[in-house]
């Protein structure tokens, strides 16, 4: 019998041979590697030009000002993942913050507003799903309505910041968690590697989550397979709903308040990390990781931005622009080599 | 056909139920007077201050048709707005008519370099339209404020006002310009075989150019057309408040023109469009808008209000939906009964 799965004779002759030891990237990953690449350089850069920049800090600030974002960008990757798209990510955040503000300002026990506010981003994403799903509503416009909505009843509830002061609230915005002296990240920071540890293990091991993947390479080829289209299409947008109002819950630690204008945009920059994270908008293709390099890249920017100080706000739309457009054209070019 | 199965008896619908609501809240609603020359009324400000509105609709309608997405409008509203007042305010005499016209050109410009740039992304790299236009979404606020430094450019120019605040035969100039737009769109698709050839590459790009249609060089028209709408839009907008503020010129108006657009019966897939669809959709946003002061719904709630009216509306453009309420859902899907109803339920995303 011959061993079909036997991998063809090496040529004879060294040189060739090494060169097929040498390490070639998998191209579902160049987008990633790429990414980490920027990432370093980026880094590299501040180190040699700014003072203080090498501090350990600076890298861990990025995600204590950044964990509510990557919670958010990671449930987007979700949804982008199948070939969709949620514009409610901001909105729903904004409603979540000023819910649990209102409920906390009430006077009712924390224990009460953490999985109430959480379920009302879950319940949203879950009637957005199956609007999309069973009413066959474009995603665009479902998810569009649906940040009209969110915002409406944010705005509707309070059109004014509310403080919060409840003892759980600011004993989670102002617990550190210290590894050393003047090194330290925040609880925000713990729960968002949590979500992104769990969404990883879930998009890779689990058969919702290469359902995801096949839903976003072919929705029609997926259901032919058999694959539970349904559940897990209404399904990533619960995901999404649930991981917004979460961000929204880390983002009213930072905070400490509800505002129903809180995370104006944020739709962009989470649908912005998840594209420089390598992910593809035709969905199919991606990684939770990247969204992880996408989020810090982003982060990275403002940190030296700060840093340089004489640059002003707009060069960081700007940049964002250009490193968009470069890893577009890179996927456009990696996927073209696929084909 | 009966009439409650024509694709814009919906939308038409809606606009008669929030023009009627309106009777009911304020009784000189429909009052138009004649005043100075000048036309008066709350109808009038309705298509005055909607005229952006339905010129970047009217953009978009075209590059939806084509099975794109254009989310750079905002962005190219403000860049447009931001280049004309920078230059106006650099004339040594901000009411001198030659000067006023070179700024627009050149915002006009701009905009068209805009939309080449989208076009050829889309067209000749071949970058989804949804991805490919938000690198602009994303830059152009960034680049409209570099053009203006960060400030909010005020003007003092006589010229440059009457695009967004004056009159002409009785009408405000911005209704004027956006009628003139629709109308040249309305010609040029609908009089020529273009609009045609626009469907057919929004059905199938691969189709159209197997059998010659130069399926590039439209997509990268109809982007160049929808900035250069919007570059219009941003002037008539800028030129009413009299200032550039690139955070606020054309702040969500990708999302209210991708709105109307849908509306007004263009499917979201491409392949066929309606101008008289988006335009409607376009005038019943901003009698929303103008319904809610009306009607004394306070600024809190006007956003719920536009969403409950948009989630009622999509709903009953989807032919499902319909079927579910008038009992019809056991059917199997292929023998749904009014498929020209509705938009073509498609599974696709837009992009």
């Amino acid at each position: 019998m011959i061993d079909v799965k036997a991998p063809p004779l090496p040529p004879k002759g060294g040189v060739p041979a090494a060169r097929r030891r040498a390490y070639r990237p998998d191209r579902r990953h160049v987008p990633v590697l790429a990414t980490l690449a920027l990432l370093i350089l980026m880094y590299v850069l501040g180190v040699a030009n700014y003072d203080g920049f090498s501090d350990i800090q600076v890298l861990l600030n990025i995600g204590v000002d950044n964990a509510f974002l990557l919670v958010v960008a990671v449930g987007m990757t979700f949804v982008i993942l199948t070939g969709g798209i949620d514009l409610s990510v901001g909105a729903v955040v904004a409603l979540t913050t000023t819910v649990a503000a209102t409920l906390l300002h009430a006077g009712w026990p924390s224990a009460l507003v953490l999985p109430l506010v959480l379920l009302v981003g879950t319940t949203l994403g879950l009637g957005m799903g199956s609007v999309i799903h069973y009413f066959k509503v474009e995603p665009f416009i479902a998810t569009l309505a649906g940040m009209f909505l969110a915002r409406g009843i944010s705005l509707l509830i309070n059109r004014n910041s509310i403080p919060i002061t409840d003892g759980f609230w600011t004993f989670m915005a102002q617990r550190r968690i210290r590894f050393g002296p003047g090194i330290f990240i925040s609880t925000s920071v713990v729960v968002a590697l949590a979500v992104v540890l769990t969404a990883a293990l879930v998009l890779a091991y689990t058969r919702f989550g290469r359902t995801v993947y096949a839903i976003g390479g072919n929705a029609d080829s997926a259901l032919l397979m058999g694959l539970p289209v349904t559940r897990t299409r209404v399904g990533v947008y619960t995901i999404s709903g649930f991981c917004s109002s979460l961000g929204g819950v880390l983002l009213s630690y930072y905070m400490l308040s509800g505002y129903s204008l809180h995370a104006q945009g944020m739709e962009l920059d989470a649908i912005a990390a998840v594209v420089i994270g390598g992910t593809l908008l035709a969905g199919g293709s991606g990684y939770v990781l990247g969204t992880v390099l996408g989020v810090m890249v982003l982060g990275l920017i403002q940190t030296i931005l700060t840093f340089q100080g004489t640059l002003s706000t707009w060069w960081t739309k700007i940049v964002i622009g250009i490193l968009l457009f470069a890893f577009i054209v890179l996927q456009r070019l990696v996927t073209r080599k696929a084909r | 056909m009966s009439v409650w199965r024509h694709r814009l008896f919906w939308p038409v619908l809606v606009l008669a139920a929030l023009l009627a609501s309106n009777l009911f809240f304020a009784p000189r609603f429909f009052a138009v007077r004649l005043q100075d020359g000048h036309l008066y009324g709350s109808l009038v400000d309705i298509a005055r201050n909607g005229a952006p509105l339905i010129l970047v609709a009217l953009g978009m309608t075209l590059v939806i048709a084509t099975g794109g997405i254009d989310l750079s409008v905002g962005s190219v509203m403000a860049i447009s707005g931001a280049l004309a007042c920078v230059l106006i305010s650099d004339l040594g005499d901000q009411n001198s008519v030659g000067g006023v016209l070179a700024a627009i050109a050149a915002a006009l410009l701009l905009s068209l370099l805009a939309g080449v740039w989208n076009g050829l992304l889309v067209a000749v790299a071949g970058i989804q339209p949804i991805i490919a236009t938000l690198i602009l979404m994303v830059a152009g606020r960034g680049i409209a404020q570099l053009i203006t430094s960060g400030q909010i450019i005020n003007v003092r120019s006589g010229p440059y006002r009457v695009i967004g605040g004056g009159y002409a035969l009785a009408l405000p100039v911005s209704v004027l310009i956006a009628a003139a737009a629709v109308a040249l769109a309305v010609v040029l698709t609908r009089r020529t075989a273009l609009g045609l050839l626009i469907e057919s590459v929004g059905d199938s790009p691969t189709a159209s150019r197997l059998a010659g249609i130069q399926a590039r060089t439209l997509m990268l028209m109809v982007y160049v057309f929808a900035a250069v709408c919007a570059g219009v839009a941003g002037l008539i907008y800028s030129s009413n408040v009299a200032s550039a503020d690139s955070n606020a010129a054309g702040n969500l108006i990708e999302l209210d023109a991708i709105l109307a657009v849908v509306i007004g019966g263009t499917a979201l897939a491409g392949g066929r469009f309606s101008l008289a669809g988006s335009v409607l959709g376009a005038v019943i946003i901003q009698t929303l808008n103008v319904t809610c002061v009306s009607i004394g719904i306070p600024v809190e709630t006007t956003l719920l209000f536009k969403a409950i009216v948009v989630i009622i509306l999509c709903l009953m453009q989807s032919a499902t939906f319909r079927a579910v309420v008038t009992g019809r859902f056991r059917r199997p899907p292929p023998a749904s009964p009014s498929p020209a109803a509705a938009p073509a339920p498609r599974t696709e995303i837009p992009a």
